[in-house]
């Protein structure tokens, strides 16, 4: 089934010229992990989510992530921690999961919620530390982030419980007064008589009206919030079409009337809350990648104390022109100002752009970014809220339930359409009683049918629905929606514009084969690379698998490595000294030893695999294509034609 | 008379239904419905 070898541990391809089984270290730690805890049935039970990360750790799985400022302890002594879960492929990783944390000794509760792709660990804290029961599902290739429970969704979930609670209400009472209807209705084909049809109509008023005071809350509660801001919603006709229903029907009963519609009322709450309910578990969805944002700005922030100690603080509750100290490897959880350090930074996912920002004395740094080379000192300008990933998350969602054109018409449309509803169920009552001979309740009854069917539920409903769920899907591949108008004027694009690198390239830089260098330059330079996150130095680390770390390594940042001792360089063009820039450009590395020549090592940005083919696809669309600035330009030979 | 006995049964439903909604058996709709395929660790294993 498979032409390409794919890696024992994360399904991923096997990079061509690597032996063995694996894609890369990290993978076959991992494999040897699961297997020495008895747990390898999770490799032939598990089916890989196409959609999902990759379960390959991070090269730096090491990576400090501080949980103890999430940990809660309860009263009787027992720890809890919630953290979130990115790599979840199917129910084996829940298996595997849990297996892993209840083997370890102190763990009283383990269990993943997949549904909303979270994880709640309880121990004893006496017996172990969190750092240590989850080092080895970090080792496996899971991404975790502590979130604090009390901010993301309670209020989401407490509203979907309440719709569900209401609709098994309303379930079982439409089944219930369905049975007795069905009695009445075939009585008045075989002579019930009248006082039966009353007790039955009775017993029904008995199950029903209850159950309609309870189940139309969520409705009467958004048509009394609507009418209240002078606006009617498609809430309102429900909510006096089915009251007025029952009364009606309460009427009749109290009257021994013919006709009591407490089964149709009822009946119509089930299926409108099955409705609501389902909408709200959707929406609930899109909004869990928006929760997974926001829970990177949640990790712990070292504070700088004014009398030195250090602090660790969830960034909540750090307080602009506090001082933050930002290890190397940590993601930055605030906005603010460079004091001290030099470092790169990745902006990645603010930005998109791959390759690291240098940053000074001065700069500024923003939440959610990573600082990879050394130690930085922040004085911090904006926290939680007022941060740049805040306000994109905040951007995002009112991308998601903005008026976007459509969602816009539809809503108008709905403005206009509730009181042209309710006029016409109007004239549809006067009508009927001033022009024919009907009853009233008749007449109460055909307005009452106009008020329902008219519901605009189509327009109100599925539009917004769509712009959520396209938009969280969206993100979710990594694509952010800033704009909510974006989905729509999608349809009229006539040129793409491919903008920085990791669009078309992998985005990830790999080393050119074939430049001046001998393997055991390649070797000799990976030695000093080790000791570096720079995304360059660690793809030449994955060049050259075999180096071990060299000794008295010491990184300059925003410069390179040095063994000042041995007066070995691996760096930037100016960090070694060369003063000429005609050696070509485009990201590069260079190795200077004394008494040698220095070495340069080219960097590329291999092109996705998939480029050529979206670029056809494009083109069959009849859509042209450009490329804004390519960081590294791959060679032109390699670019399909615009139309091919 | 069997209207009460058959509202009876219809609302002990309701109420083991609502109970379950309580005790957080509907949180995790998805994960369910693949927890039943994991074996139990705890048991030794026996043969092949």
């Amino acid at each position: 089934m498979t032409e390409a070898p794919t890696c024992r541990h994360c399904g991923g391809p096997i990079p061509a010229d690597l032996p063995g089984e694996f894609c890369c270290r990290g993978c076959e730690g991992a494999f040897h992990l699961v297997e020495g805890l008895g747990l390898e049935r999770y490799y032939a039970r598990r089916s890989v989510d196409p959609a999902a990360r990759l379960l390959r750790p991070d090269d730096d799985s090491g990576q400090y992530h501080d949980f103890s400022a999430h940990v809660s302890v309860d009263d009787k002594g027992e720890a809890s921690l919630h953290l979130m879960i990115e790599g979840l492929h199917c129910g084996a990783c829940i298996w595997l999961i849990e297996s892993l944390l209840n083997k370890q000794k102190g763990i009283t509760w383990a269990r993943v919620n997949m549904t909303t792709r979270r994880l709640v660990v309880r121990w004893n804290p006496d017996q172990s530390e969190p750092g240590t029961f989850l080092a080895p599902v970090l080792a496996v290739g899971y991404r975790l982030v502590p979130y604090d429970p009390e901010r993301l969704g309670v209020e989401t979930q407490r509203q979907e419980k309440e719709l569900l609670r209401a609709m098994a209400v309303a379930g079982f009472a439409a089944g219930n007064v369905m049975l007795l209807s069905v009695s009445v209705w075939a009585g008045h084909f075989s002579y019930m008589g009248p006082a039966t049809r009353d007790l039955m109509h009775w017993v029904s008023a008995l199950v029903a009206l209850p159950a309609v005071a309870w189940c139309v809350r969520p409705f009467a509660r958004s048509a009394v919030s609507a009418l209240r801001a002078g606006r009617t919603n498609m809430d309102v006709p429900i909510t006096i079409g089915v009251t007025l229903a029952c009364l009606m029907s309460l009427w009749e009963t109290l009257h021994g009337g013919e006709y009591a519609y407490f089964d149709s009322a009822i009946t119509l709450l089930f299926f409108l809350l099955i409705g609501r309910y389902l909408d709200s578990r959707a929406r609930g969805r899109a909004r869990n990648t928006v929760e997974h944002l926001l829970a990177l700005d949640a990790t712990a922030v070292t504070v700088i104390e004014d009398d030195g100690s250090q602090r660790l603080m969830p960034p909540h509750k750090v307080a602009a022109g506090a001082k933050v100290l930002v290890a190397t490897g940590e993601r930055i959880g605030v906005d603010g100002r460079v004091t001290d350090g030099r470092s790169d930074v990745d902006t990645s996912l603010l930005t998109g752009e791959s390759v690291p920002v240098p940053v000074e004395v001065g700069g500024q740094v923003f939440a959610g970014t990573i600082n990879l080379s050394a130690p930085l000192r922040l004085v911090v300008s904006a926290v939680g809220e007022r941060t740049l990933l805040a306000e994109i998350v905040r951007m995002m969602e009112v991308a998601e339930q903005g008026r976007a054109r459509y969602v816009a018409l539809a809503d108008r449309v709905s403005r206009w359409y509730a009181p042209v509803v309710h006029v016409a169920a109007l004239l549809t009552f006067l009508g009927w009683i001033l022009f024919t001979n009907t009853v009233w309740q008749e007449a109460l009854l055909y307005a009452v049918a106009v008020l329902i069917i008219t519901c605009p539920c189509a327009l109100a409903l599925a539009v917004p629905v769509v712009q959520v769920i396209a938009s969280g899907r969206l993100m979710r591949q990594g694509v952010l929606v800033k704009s909510a108008t974006a989905l729509e004027r999608f349809a009229d694009a006539d040129t793409v514009v491919f903008d920085k690198t990791g669009t078309l390239t992998l985005g990830k830089p790999s080393l050119e084969e074939g430049g001046g260098w001998s393997k055991s330059d390649l070797t000799e330079a990976a030695s000093l690379a080790l000791a570096s996150r720079h995304p360059l130095a660690r793809a030449l680390t994955a060049a050259a698998p075999a180096a071990q770390l060299a000794e008295g390594v010491t990184e300059v940042p925003g410069m390179g490595m040095e063994i000042a001792a041995a007066g070995t360089r691996l760096g930037s063009r100016r960090f070694v000294g060369i003063a000429d820039d005609s050696s070509g450009d485009g990201p590069e590395l260079w190795l200077a030893r004394p008494d040698q020549a220095p070495i340069r090592f080219a960097f590329t940005d291999a092109l996705r695999s998939d480029a050529k083919e979206v670029v056809a696809a494009l083109g069959r669309m009849g859509v042209a294509w450009n490329c804004c600035r390519a960081i590294v330009p791959p060679p032109p030979s390699e670019w399909p034609s615009p139309w091919g | 008379m069997l209207i009460p006995v058959a509202l009876g049964l219809g609302f002990l439903g309701l109420l083991g239904f609502l109970w379950a909604l309580k005790s957080g058996q509907f949180d995790d709709l998805d994960g369910a419905a693949h927890r039943i395929l994991f074996d139990d660790d705890e048991q030794p294993k026996h043969g092949a």
